[in-house]
């Protein structure tokens, strides 16, 4: 059965391009610098594939949907 | 540079001869004895002994060797921390050029215990007299050619978050010294892709002195809590600055008395260093050493640094400056670092220099919670904790300087802070 996913965001990576942010509003917010504020609370069914695009579309590869169980 | 003034009242890690020099490997011997040969015995010593370690984040040590020696078999690495990137902070070089052994021993017995295959002792480079002390007590035990590990001395780069732990990987993989995402953590894969016990070198002399005298001994000083002895360095306004060691059940007055008392009215205390928190002088004064003591008001001990800041000063300028040395101390990979730290230290020294306004406050209180977990290690998270606690210990100065009102202090005084090395190499 289906928990949610979530996203993991490399800020290593992440160079603030901001796709994400467009493509997924309703997780996703930018901090003053254009770096992605993810939020907590866990994607179901309803936002799987607009978040498994917003990840796609990262540039650096910044962004990993994952279980919650596969976070440490 | 401090004055190296071990307290003659305290008597563990720092007993032995007075003199400023390093206790050689005879003398160390006819001291303290051999030391006995590790093992899974001295794991469950170390939990019985309610050891935790010394860097700043006080893991239960023996919890740390067993989650090693459980892990991955094969090759597994053991590293001792001395880069003593913390600019306050003189306890670890100071033990190293005194007490090399202590920490070598400390070294082995992990070795043993959790079966490595090698010791590597991580230096930071300008920390010359025990990098030095510490290469020369290595080779003195080579030349009894006893079946003891080596031990190899590297050498950090002189940068704030190279002792970090995963910088510390990184570079000696042969990266830059600059932290990497986590997981998988050291104690996974580490060094040259090995499980890896990281510990600090206070911690590790400690282990040395368990493994003889035994858990009960090591708790026989401190708190139940907090047990054992601790290397702090006290400075600011205080008579004799330097490194002590004290009684973990201590209380931060006390320790400010044995480095020789008040030498001008105090203001507030730094708690834990440049990552750690700002406690107003007559609520620290009578805070025991003790971790859950110093959890319950929002405060740790850290890397064992107290830092007196005197009636003079301003605190809000001191904190502008630790925090534009923090910001220049980012490895420059995760945004909200590099911007954010800069942003907040400019903002601070807008209020020190009053030329902000009450938009100011705001603005630092949206900022930290911006920064804040948003870095690959805890560099942001311990500007953040200093910038909040400077918040509510220096709200009334800081009401003032954002009113605009003259601050002759911030321009004037002189800061208590110590001066930082400039290094600029990650290698």
């Amino acid at each position: 059965m289906a928990i949610g996913w979530r996203i993991r965001w490399d800020p290593i990576r992440c160079g603030a391009h901001g796709y994400c942010a467009e493509i997924l509003p309703e997780r996703i917010t930018l901090d003053d610098w254009g770096f992605p504020i993810i939020s907590s609370e866990p994607i179901g069914s309803d936002l799987e594939d607009h978040a498994r695009r917003a990840v796609d579309q990262c540039p650096l590869l910044a962004l990993k949907l994952e279980r919650p169980s596969e976070r440490h | 540079m401090l004055a190296i003034r071990p307290d003659t009242a305290c008597w563990r890690l720092l007993s032995g001869p007075a003199g400023p020099g390093a206790e050689t490997l005879p003398q160390h011997v006819a001291r303290l004895g051999g030391r006995p040969t590790g093992g899974t015995w001295l794991i469950d010593l170390l939990e019985a002994s309610n050891l935790r370690g010394r860097g700043g984040a006080a893991f239960p040590t023996g919890r740390k060797w067993r989650s090693v020696a459980a892990g991955a078999t094969g090759d597994r690495v053991v590293v001792v921390n001395l880069a003593e990137g913390e600019p306050a902070s003189f306890k670890d070089r100071t033990l190293g050029a005194l007490r090399p052994h202590l920490i070598l021993d400390g070294a082995a017995l992990a070795v043993e215990s959790i079966a490595a295959s090698r010791a590597i002792v991580y230096v930071g480079r300008a920390h010359t007299p025990a990098r030095e002390a510490l290469r020369f007590a290595a080779k003195e035990r080579r030349r009894l050619d006893t079946d003891e590990c080596r031990f190899d001395i590297v050498d950090a780069p002189d940068r704030y978050v190279a002792g970090e732990t995963s910088a510390l990987v990184n570079r000696l993989n042969g990266g830059p010294a600059k932290p990497t995402m986590t997981p998988p953590r050291p104690h996974e894969v580490g060094v040259l892709g090995a499980p890896t016990l990281i510990q600090n070198a206070e911690t590790m002399a400690h282990v040395a002195l368990i493994a003889r005298y035994g858990a009960d001994w090591f708790r026989q000083v401190g708190t139940p809590e907090s047990p054992g002895t601790a290397l702090v360095t006290v400075l600011g306004a205080v008579i004799r600055p330097g490194v002590i060691e004290v009684d973990r059940g201590a209380t931060v007055g006390a320790v400010i008395e044995a480095a020789g008392g008040l030498a001008r009215a105090p203001q507030a205390v730094l708690l834990g260093g440049y990552f750690g928190t700002w406690v107003p002088a007559v609520e620290a004064w009578n805070l025991r050493l003790d971790d859950k003591e110093l959890a319950h008001h929002g405060t740790s001990l850290g890397c064992g640094v107290v830092m007196v800041l005197p009636a003079a000063s301003c605190g809000v300028a001191e904190t502008a400056r630790i925090l534009r040395y923090l910001a220049g101390e980012s490895a420059g990979q995760c945004g909200p670092c590099v911007f954010g730290l800069d942003w907040i230290a400019s903002a601070m020294e807008r209020a020190a220099r009053g030329r902000a306004d009450a938009s100011e406050r705001d603005r630092l209180v949206r900022w930290a919670a911006q920064v804040a977990h948003r870095g690959a290690c805890h560099h942001p998270d311990g500007a953040i904790r200093l910038l909040e606690s400077a918040l509510q210990v220096f709200e009334r100065d800081l009401t003032l300087h954002l009113a605009k009102q003259a601050c002759p202090v911030a321009q004037l005084a002189s800061s208590i802070l110590p001066s930082a090395p400039g290094g600029t190499q990650w290698q």
